[in-house]
């Protein structure tokens, strides 16, 4: 066997020597801490853990406060958390000095009530606008047991869709026998007998036609607009904006 | 007298040896507890068509999190799709800091619209845990997507790897920020605290393990979606009645 040649073997004592200092300094010197990922991930795991709450939860408020859950539990917010309203509240457990909000202004309770075209279709929604100007929710309704107050409901009764969206168009002031006449035999039998419907084009014309004396409606030469349409078959009239 | 050197030996060994082999033990005494109680798998259900728009979720998250104000900076966030009558479809994100603002514009062609809640999917294979050259964001035991902030150099690898847009880079301090199904509340039991304020129950949480929890039941009673199906990060956060337009 021939012999490696002296140059090749110091060479090779070299790397080696080298390669046992990475070794060991990999293995031996490096405390665990700084090569071990478990480790990391752990103290990452029990900073996140450390971390201050700050909303209390669902179940802790009925501890000491009894009678609003109660009502809440029973009406039409009961999916509602009392903190979604009053905000977070782990600073009052902590500290009863501490008050969470109680929002009485008129802007609070639009940000889930107002009318917006995304809101899911049957969601209680209203036009700040139109509805009850200047005066706090509150006035009318408990937000604890949100019943809408007892007003007299007719059509409204089976035909809520309709009801909504006319409650959020520019026909809110329009009641329903404006442009519907409906019998009593309609309440008894709704199949039975239909209410009317608006027959022909100078119904609307005498709020919207040029020569009508309606003031902020807008006008439109009934001979040259539409044609022989009638105007609901492209205005859908509980909604005039929408088409 | 050559046994009793043995012995001596070996008892002098015994506690280099412990340590040698205490990192084994520790780990078989782990598999043990993880095998006697099985940990849960943390999810979410998101049932879009309750979602009414509020933006309580995001302004909770903000308070709870100690989320930046600004709106580029968000845990969770709620967008507002518009179909239009060409199918064009125009994606904005609610304002959360003046929530009632956020108005349709005069757009008459409207064919549908509605909200969807996003947020950080806790995907089985997380495409951010793969790219991050420094191991800072993994994957814990219970199913959910971590950052380590004290390894976190801020590269920004992870924001841009996330097809769902869900990371961001804090302001303060530098580093990689997400959703992290509020992990220092779920280990105590509580809900995370968008589920905790959302007023019609859009968001659910629960363990998709367990067969009782409320996310199991929403599985079994409603037709479940994922976003982004097509990419197989085997996202967490499921959603129902989600519209074929939405990303």
């Amino acid at each position: 066997m021939r012999k490696l040649p002296d140059s090749l073997v110091r060479l090779l004592i070299v790397i080696a020597g080298l390669a046992s200092v990475v070794l060991c300094i990999r293995f031996l010197v490096l405390p665990r801490s700084l090569t071990d990922m478990e480790l990391h991930k752990q103290s990452a795991v029990e900073r996140e853990l450390e971390k201050p709450i700050q909303f209390a939860g669902s179940g802790i408020c009925q501890e000491c406060h009894e009678d609003e859950p109660a009502t809440l539990a029973a009406g039409y917010h009961s999916t509602l958390s009392c903190e979604t309203c009053h905000g977070p509240a782990q600073a009052h457990i902590d500290d009863f000095e501490y008050k969470p909000k109680a929002p009485r202004q008129r802007d609070f309770c639009p940000v889930c009530h107002m009318y917006d075209p995304s809101r899911p279709t049957g969601f209680p929604q209203i036009n700040p606008i139109a509805h009850n100007p200047l005066l706090p929710c509150i006035e009318c309704h408990d937000p604890h047991d949100p019943v809408p107050p007892e007003t007299p409901r007719s059509c409204e009764a089976c035909h809520a869709e309709i009801a909504r969206m006319k409650a959020v168009s520019h026909h809110v002031q329009l009641e329903c026998k404006v442009c519907h006449e409906a019998t009593n035999e309609h309440m008894l039998h709704p199949r039975a007998e239909k209410p009317t419907k608006p027959a022909n084009r100078e119904f609307c014309g005498s709020c919207h036609a040029e020569d009508s004396d309606t003031v902020a409606t807008p006008h439109i030469d009934l001979k040259t607009h539409g044609g022989r349409y009638l105007c609901w078959q492209c205005h859908y009239p509980h909604f005039p904006e929408a088409s | 007298m050559l046994r009793r050197k043995l012995l001596k030996m070996l008892t002098g060994a015994l506690p280099g040896l412990t340590i040698l082999t205490d990192p084994f033990a520790r780990l078989l005494a782990q598999d043990e507890e993880t095998a006697a109680q099985e940990l849960p798998l943390y999810g979410m259900g998101i049932q879009v068509d309750r979602c009414i728009g509020c933006g309580n979720c995001m302004e909770a998250c903000k308070a709870e999190n100690n989320v930046p104000p600004e709106p580029t900076h968000m845990r969770t966030w709620v967008e507002r799709y518009v179909i239009d009558s060409n199918n064009e479809v125009h994606v904005s994100l609610l304002n959360s800091r003046n929530r009632t603002s956020s108005q349709i514009d005069e757009q008459r062609n409207v064919l549908r619209t509605f909200f969807v809640p996003k947020l950080c999917n806790q995907c089985e294979n997380p495409p951010c845990v793969q790219v991050c050259p420094v191991e800072a964001t993994f994957k814990t035991e219970d199913g959910v997507v971590l950052v380590d902030n004290e390894r976190c150099m801020g590269c920004g690898y992870c924001i841009q790897a996330c097809p769902y847009g869900a990371r961001y880079l804090h302001p303060e301090t530098k580093t990689a920020d997400k959703c992290t199904f509020c992990y220092h509340r779920i280990s105590q039991g509580l809900l995370p605290a968008c589920v905790n304020v959302c007023p019609t129950q859009a968001r659910v949480f629960g363990n998709l393990k367990s067969p009782a929890s409320p996310l199991t039941r929403l599985r079994r009673l409603k037709k479940i979606n994922v976003l982004k199906p097509s990419l197989n990060t085997a996202p967490k956060v499921l959603y129902t009645d989600l519209d074929g337009e939405v990303r």
